[in-house]
């Protein structure tokens, strides 16, 4: 397939890989996060591990959307759906999420409520249309890549005069998230993560430009490299952050330059600018309360706002103990260090979050790459 | 003056197979049933067991062994590129009987019909069905229809049930594969999934891929002939490849090595995979089968299937190793490792 296959060449992976291997100070470890769980996807899928020298390793990120879902708004969503007449439509994986009762929005499809599977926000717009006498809630969810498409859907369902639609705001922020795994103890004084530089997002960064990563470069000293969510773009990141250390740099570098400008898409930005304002705080999965890291629909579009709708309360609720997703969210641990890994969790039937998405590090890990734990050889994810 | 003997006796006004629809009474065990049943299904499926309209069909028994299997149908749109749920539901059962290496013998079929389904559609797809049995040459020889209420079932729902021979010798089961065993596909992978999907409401894609189904026994009987010894035989149907291989791995407790630069899938449905975040690995196939044999016996068993119009792009995919995890591995075009895993959760609901 074309513009696809060109990043899937097997043989410019080796040269990468082989440059990798050249460059390598073999005197110290590397650690890299890859802060999306795009690349996280795609380097379990390609097993791009094995392409990777010993001292190369990679820490999986808190950027997948499903996976930093709080359990409180899946609870919210739940009980959402049992308003008569109700129907709501969200991403497929969202309605996979169990809570802490081990309920999802899929059982209460089963149990009659009426949940849709939607592949984009015009879908909801859709359903809403087709059905004036219920109420259709868009329970939006995702990094600055799916906040456009929702602000794209309110403009149009007020164009449309559709008052039968909502969207149940859940958009996050990912500079603060990066922002907030830098500043942890974790990272910074306890040095429990060693993190030596980051994979910075794709499809995020095409909305966001590469600027918003500067600051991080500058502050922490951190190199940050853009990279495209391709195997090849991967490797080819790698690499750059790899000759960064070494010469001692700690800058922001654009790998996907094919599709992320510095300033990103300024359309986009202001059409999210016009519809959303930031939230004072939102809890996230694994990190807690992250300050200024999360989107609400701004007053004058409060008529499609289901918080102010339904009158959707903040419900705060703990994950399931033996559950490890929110220390793998912030890189503490590896799925494989969680008890319940591959055991009671599985994708079949998923305690936490990170087993839910395939972009989540645990699914990823069980999917495609578990053979390794069989194998006592030492993993060199993180 | 009496109208009596203007029509002619024994007339009955025929079923409107145009313009009608299922009644509750077309499920009732009288008139309008019997009259349906012989209009529509013994028109169209005529053999000497079904015109001797029996409840069940007697035929002779064989010598040796015999495998039996039922496959239910309940596949949406009912009408689709390449198929409909009627050449659909005679294909799963024969392929399922083939996966034996057994000759196909005959068919049963039941039909669970909903109140108010345009008898123009049933005709369609019951023509289908009989297409695709005198095809095969496996004669649909006992049937049943039932009707719901609307509402209860969503047009037309299949079951097929079939029986065949098994040649002597030939000894073909999923616990069968041996390290060192080669892995086999017998042409293009996913073309049925994306067929189907891109019918889908809110799946607004164009393709034309047109569905797979098929019937393979004749295939099958080519490869047992030139390869008596083949050790698995499985349509990957849904699931896709990925999933009756870890299937396969389970029963035979092996694990599998993957090549994918050797996966023969479609231009199209790569791209559509790539579009809606699947893997073609995991997509329903219905006119496919992976053979399992031994290294030796490969080479030949490949050249065989190729010669086959339904096998023309057959591929050596893989092969078997030990592994006491039976993992099924994959050997990616990038240089890595990873795992096929099982099918997890539901890609595409009513497939087949």
């Amino acid at each position: 397939m074309k513009y696809i296959d060109e990043f899937r060449t097997g043989t410019l992976a080796q040269k990468i890989a082989a440059r990798i291997a050249s460059e390598v100070n073999p005197q110290r470890d590397y650690h890299f996060m890859e802060f999306c769980g795009g690349h996280t996807h795609a380097i379990s899928r390609f097993g791009i591990i094995d392409l990777l020298p010993d001292n190369v390793h990679m820490i999986h990120g808190p950027g997948c959307p499903v996976c930093v879902l709080p359990i409180g708004r899946v609870e919210n969503a739940i009980r959402l759906v049992q308003t008569p007449g109700l129907i709501l439509c969200s991403y497929g994986d969202m309605l996979r999420i169990p809570t802490a009762s081990g309920m999802s929005l899929l059982k209460a499809k089963a149990q009659g409520a009426d949940v849709r599977m939607v592949y984009s926000s015009a879908d909801a717009i859709k359903i809403a249309q087709k059905n004036p006498q219920h109420q259709v809630v868009f329970f939006a969810i995702g990094f600055e890549t799916t906040t456009p498409p929702t602000a794209v859907a309110i403009k149009q369902a007020q164009a449309l005069g559709l008052n039968n639609f909502t969207v149940f705001c859940n958009h996050v922020l990912t500079p603060s998230a990066i922002s907030h795994i830098l500043q942890s103890a974790e990272v910074r004084q306890l040095g429990i993560v060693p993190l030596d530089g980051f994979i910075g997002p794709a499809h995020v960064s095409v909305v966001i430009g590469s600027q918003p990563y500067e600051y991080f470069a500058e502050e922490f000293q951190k190199p940050v490299v853009i990279a495209g969510f391709e195997p090849l773009d991967v490797m080819q990141a790698i690499l750059m952050l790899l000759r960064q250390i070494n010469t001692g740099r700690a800058e922001v570098e654009n790998e996907f330059t094919r599709a992320v400008l510095p300033k990103g898409n300024l359309k986009a930005q202001r059409l999210v600018a016009e519809i959303f304002e930031l939230r004072r705080v939102f809890e996230w999965r694994g990190l807690g309360l992250v300050p200024y890291s999360a989107l609400k629909i701004k007053s004058c579009y409060a008529s499609f706002d289901a918080e102010q709708r339904f009158q959707i309360p903040a419900l705060s609720i703990a994950d399931n103990k033996a559950c490890e997703c929110g220390a793998i969210l912030r890189g503490v641990k590896r799925p494989q260090d969680c008890k319940i890994f591959g055991t009671v969790c599985t994708p079949e039937n998923p305690i936490g979050s990170c087993m839910v998405s395939s972009e989540g590090a645990c699914a990823a890990h069980y999917s495609y790459g578990r053979f390794r734990d069989t194998n006592h050889a030492t993993s060199k994810e993180n | 003056m009496s109208r009596r003997g203007i029509i002619k006796p024994g007339y009955m006004r025929a079923v409107d197979l145009k313009n009608g629809c299922i009644e509750m009474v077309h499920g009732s065990g009288g008139r309008a049933m019997a009259q349906l049943i012989h209009q529509l299904f013994l028109t169209a499926f005529d053999n000497e067991y079904l015109r001797k309209m029996n409840d069940q069909a007697c035929f002779q028994s064989f010598n040796g062994r015999m495998v039996m299997s039922t496959d239910s149908h309940v596949i949406t749109p009912l009408f689709f590129p390449g198929g409909d749920i009627g050449s659909l539901s005679v294909h799963g059962t024969i392929n399922d009987i083939a996966m034996s290496g057994a000759k196909p013998s005959y068919l049963a079929a039941s039909f669970i019909l909903e109140e108010g389904f345009p008898l123009s559609d049933l005709k369609r797809i019951v023509d289908s069905m009989a297409n695709a049995a005198h095809a095969a040459q496996v004669p649909i020889v006992t049937g049943d229809t039932k009707v719901v209420e609307k509402g209860s079932g969503d047009g037309v729902f299949i079951t097929t049930t079939g029986i065949g021979m098994v040649p002597e010798g030939i000894n073909i089961s999923s616990e069968n594969a041996r390290p060192g065993d080669k892995i086999l596909v017998s042409g293009t992978l996913g073309d049925h999934g994306i067929a189907i999907m891109a019918l889908r409401e809110n799946l607004s894609f164009h393709t034309s891929i047109t569905s797979d189904t098929a019937a393979l026994h004749d295939l099958v009987a080519h490869m047992i002939t030139a390869v008596p010894d083949i050790h698995v035989l499985r349509d990957p149907t849904r699931g896709g490849v990925a999933t009756a291989l870890n299937e396969i791995a389970l029963q035979s407790s092996v694990g599998m090595m993957l090549y994918e630069n050797k996966l023969p899938i479609r231009e199209q449905v790569y791209a559509a995979c790539e579009f809606l975040g699947l893997d073609p690995l995991y997509i329903a196939n219905e006119g496919k089968l992976i053979a399992i044999c031994t290294a030796e016996d490969s080479t030949n068993l490949l050249n065989v299937m190729r010669a086959h119009p339904l096998g023309e792009n057959a591929a050596i995919i893989g092969e078997i190793i030990e592994d006491t995890h039976c993992f099924v591995q994959m050997q990616t075009r990038f240089g890595g490792k990873r795992v096929v895993d099982w099918l997890s959760g539901e890609q595409l609901p009513r497939i087949c």
